[in-house]
């Protein structure tokens, strides 16, 4: 919980192995994963489809377990679902039967703690869904849902949110506004911020670090540090670097997923 | 374990909103809903001229009572007759409530039960199956061997129709399973018990009242099968007594009660599904 400089990594994964027992057999889905994550920084994790990415989110989240290897929170380790760790899912999640309010006093009921309605107007505020308390999911965009599902996550003031593909669903202009969202609501909060993402300009424009997971089984391939100033405009996003950075982490993906092709860095091929 | 240790990379499939409309509300909860008194007006229009034509028809033909009574008939016979067939449908819904009730609870409790366990559900499902299938009034003979006359064949007969309706279809919502939601659950330290009540409960809420109007119908068509096989008393007692007597008018009337009463039990569960259950529609 001590916030500010402290050594300790907020979030230690060591050694993170997952194996499932599948019908055709075993199945290593993440292997020797290890990885740390300081105090209010956002680190995303990129890497080519079915590398374990979110395998290695639930398990930092505690919703499953591992098979060798450990998750650590302030030096703690996680063994199941905890009030400190947040965590928004790619589809918004919202339950249908209940209207925007008690939607997010979801997690307040399942706890048993009183919602802190303070905390949770101001965030309604500034994601732009002041007044729509009484709204039921169906009534809401998919943007208006997914940022519903954000507040929801914030709401309980978790030290640590994580996020696994949250804007996926979306399209490319509200994710792009969604993006500007989180950092402009990290900025305020300093949440520490893991995310999963299959695109690459969204990690560079969110994260202090991506993370690059090799094909299945997952292991830590590679980690670039992203230096650019926040909040990171228009002008930062176009410049060389993140070009540069974009290009560089894109062949990575794509030069172990086709490296049966003779040149693969030389095929700029989308990651979808 | 099962649930938990699932490979997540497999959920997008397995769950989203998309999954929570496959059985389709809409019957229950979105009738057609009437625009204008335009539409008032021909809708009262084409009942009068069904009635009205009828009453005509069987006075042109000169149609006898004992073959089909005049809607005038049934209608002075329901107002005249009424006092003596209250107690009668006292006692239907008597059988009614009782026996639903006790199916209906036992229904969904199985429902509930067997759901989580897969392996039970594969061993109990085909004699649940059974029991939708075989006509109940089939055993009302037996049971009233076994019980006598009174209300217990009845109610029991009206259970054992009811119940399996009720557990089949409620099973079918308890099955519904969203990982997202529950993993979402979950992530706040949802015990079992809270993602029962506030996940699979909820979200098997349409298909319950799909079960509990199948099940209530159901229920009603037995209760009055049982009685019109034995036993002094009931709707069904009075439709065998009145058509033994040749009194036409009195037995439509009855007929247009026991309507009457299918209707209201519709419009019940309709309601209930469109406070209860809209956000699925």
């Amino acid at each position: 919980m001590t916030a500010g400089d402290s050594k300790q990594p907020k979030l230690r994964v060591r050694g993170a192995t997952k194996v499932y027992n599948t019908r055709s057999g075993d199945l290593l889905a993440i292997d020797r994963c290890s990885l740390d994550v300081m105090d209010g920084e956002i680190v995303s994790i990129v890497g080519p489809s079915g590398c374990g990415k979110t395998t290695l989110l639930w398990s930092m989240s505690g919703l499953h377990g591992l098979t060798s290897g450990e998750v650590l929170l302030d030096g703690k380790p996680v063994t199941g679902p905890n009030p400190e760790i947040g965590m928004v899912f790619q589809e918004a999640n919202l339950l249908p039967w209940r209207n925007l309010d008690a939607n997010i006093n979801f997690p307040f009921e399942i706890k048993g703690t009183k919602p802190d309605r303070v905390w949770i107007d101001e965030l309604l505020n500034r994601v732009g869904l002041e007044g729509f308390g009484g709204r039921f999911p169906r009534e809401l965009s998919g943007g208006m849902q997914q940022r519903a599902a954000l507040v929801r996550a914030l709401s309980y003031k978790p030290s640590v949110l994580l996020m696994d593909e949250p804007f996926g669903a979306l399209d490319a202009f509200t994710r792009e506004e969604m993006n500007r969202l989180v950092e402009e609501i990290w900025l305020d909060t300093r949440t520490t911020i893991v995310l999963i993402t299959h695109s690459i300009e969204e990690a560079i424009f969110l994260s202090d670090r991506v993370v690059v997971m090799s094909p299945r089984p997952g292991r830590v391939a590679n980690i670039h540090e992203v230096p650019f100033p926040r909040p990171r405009s228009l002008e930062i996003m176009s410049t060389k670097e993140v070009f540069d950075l974009t290009n560089a982490i894109k062949a990575e993906i794509v030069g172990t997923q086709q490296s049966r092709f003779p040149s693969a860095s030389a095929q700029p091929a989308q990651v979808a | 374990m099962s649930e938990t240790d699932a490979i997540p990379e497999f959920k997008k499939s397995a769950g989203g909103d998309s999954e929570v409309g496959i059985t389709n509300m809409s019957a229950l909860t979105s009738g057609p809903g009437i625009k204008s008194m335009g539409e008032v007006l021909a809708i009262v229009l084409v009942a009068v001229v069904i009635i009205g034509g009828t009453e005509l028809l069987l006075n042109i033909f000169a149609v006898p009572q004992y073959v089909l009574p005049k809607p005038s008939e049934i209608a002075v016979a329901l107002v005249t007759d009424f006092p003596f067939i209250l107690p009668h449908l006292g006692h239907t819904l008597v059988e009614l409530f009782v026996g639903f009730g006790i199916g209906a609870v036992v229904g969904l409790i199985l429902a509930a039960v067997i759901t989580q366990f897969p392996f039970a559900e594969k061993i109990i499902t085909p004699y649940i199956l059974l029991l939708v299938t075989t006509p109940m009034l089939a055993l009302v003979p037996l049971l009233i061997l076994r019980f006598g006359f009174g209300y217990e064949p009845r109610i029991i007969a009206v259970a054992l129709a009811a119940g399996p309706m009720v557990m089949i279809n409620a099973a079918t919502g308890f099955r519904r399973v969203d990982r997202g939601k529950i993993a979402l659950a979950r992530s706040y330290g949802a015990s079992t018990l809270q993602i029962f009540w506030k996940v699979r409960a909820p979200m098997a809420l349409p298909m319950i009242f799909v079960g509990l109007m199948v099940g209530s119908i159901f229920g009603l068509l037995t209760a009055v099968g049982a009685e019109m096989v034995g036993g002094g008393f009931g709707l069904g007692n009075r439709l065998t007594s009145y058509s033994s007597m040749i009194q036409m008018p009195q037995f439509f009337a009855v007929v247009l009660i026991l309507s009457i009463l299918g209707i209201l039990i519709y419009v019940l569960f309709f309601l209930l599904g469109k406070k209860y259950a809209s956000w699925e529609a």
